[in-house]
């Protein structure tokens, strides 16, 4: 048992039936999907708020998803403990700041790709609120559940994202 | 339904960190908090991230459907709209492009020790989200309604049994896996 925990890797579809499984978890114990993107509006609710007090509940958008910690953002908190641990297990817990496939195109130095990483992360979140859900909430949990909104969501993650990557690593590089 | 377990709250907390925990697990394991791992996948190189989520789906399809014809489960689809779900879908995918993770990846990134992930992404993806919530009123009165359908689902669209649906597509999507495995992907 011990063993299996500290592989490296397993194999794709295991893993998959995994996700899918903790999906139907998800919906028995809890009556809920599967989803990460609203983790991260609560949390910048919560920040604005120290900043301009409670008057940052009173905003349409925080009526509806309400800065406070969920069930969502606790799934999100385990995301980050169970990926440590599995890494810890492996031994692949380890500082790394560039991803070798960034490092081969445009080279080893830090602040490029973390200010990369900071953009893209707020177009996405950006795209995530906009289209209400992520690779999880839609392309996950919309899809299984056969929801029109997750499978046109994936198909347009996967659209512009493959034609954004072509043209990050063929005319970026 | 279990309806007494879903109204414990804090109880529903300590599910969501543990139900959280397994999905972290499962993504390390899957090599899926590897930036290289998702650029290779949008660059068609590597098809870790398809497999994978094919499988889920395929796992939660018929198991949520199951559970929801035994009475055990309720569908939660999300509404959508073309000015939503769409262009939303747009925009989230430039970002994953230029970003390398998505909201779920990333956590696991940071726990693995990516810093670009833990020093850059997730300020961005809190930033980003913040943005939206401040643009929200001026959208909900411009692009989010357009070309509105609503928490619509396939077999509504349709109207037939959602089992109708499922078979054929569970049999396609396997049939996909199949073609990226005899082609050595």
């Amino acid at each position: 048992m011990l063993a299996l925990l500290q592989m490296n890797e397993w194999s794709p579809y295991v893993v998959g039936v995994g996700i899918g499984l903790l999906s139907c978890c998800a919906f028995l114990l809890s009556d809920r999907p599967l989803g990460c993107s609203t983790a991260y509006a609560r949390t910048s609710g919560m920040l604005e708020q120290l900043f301009r007090g409670k008057k940052v509940r009173e905003m349409d958008y925080y009526r509806q998803f309400v800065p406070e910690i969920d069930w969502e953002w606790m799934l999100v908190l385990g995301v980050f403990l169970g990926a440590l641990t599995s890494a810890g297990l492996s031994g692949e817990l380890r500082i790394e700041w560039i991803p070798s496939v960034w490092a081969d195109t445009f080279g080893p130095a830090h602040l490029p790709r973390l200010l990369t990483a900071f953009a893209g992360g707020v177009i996405m979140g950006l795209g995530a609120r906009w289209a209400g859900g992520c690779t999880s909430g839609h392309g996950i949990s919309g899809t299984l559940q056969l929801a029109v909104s997750g499978w046109l969501a994936v198909a347009a993650f996967f659209f512009s994202g493959g034609i954004c990557a072509y043209l990050i690593f063929t005319l970026g590089g | 339904m279990l309806s007494s377990l879903h109204a414990r709250k804090s109880l529903q907390l300590v599910i969501g960190l543990a139900i959280g925990f397994g999905f972290g697990f499962l993504l390390q394991k899957g090599n899926v908090t590897e930036y290289d791992v998702i650029i290779n996948q949008l660059l068609f190189r590597d098809f870790t991230v398809v497999k994978i989520m094919v499988t889920a789906m395929i796992t939660g399809m018929i198991g949520v459907h199951l559970l929801r014809s035994s009475g055990l489960a309720t569908l939660h689809p999300k509404p959508g709209s073309i000015g939503m779900t769409v262009l939303g879908g747009l925009i989230f995918g430039v970002g994953f492009a230029v970003l390398g993770y998505c909201p779920g990846t990333i956590a696991a990134a940071v726990g693995q020790g990516k810093m670009d992930a833990a020093l850059g992404g997730v300020g961005g993806i809190i930033v980003g989200a913040g943005l939206f919530a401040h643009l929200y009123p001026c959208l909900a009165r411009t692009v989010l309604p357009k070309g509105d359908f609503g928490p619509l689902t396939l077999p509504e669209l349709f109207k037939v049994n959602p089992w109708v649906l499922i078979i054929p597509l569970v049999s396609v999507l396997i049939g996909l896996l199949v073609l990226l495995e005899s082609y050595g992907l």
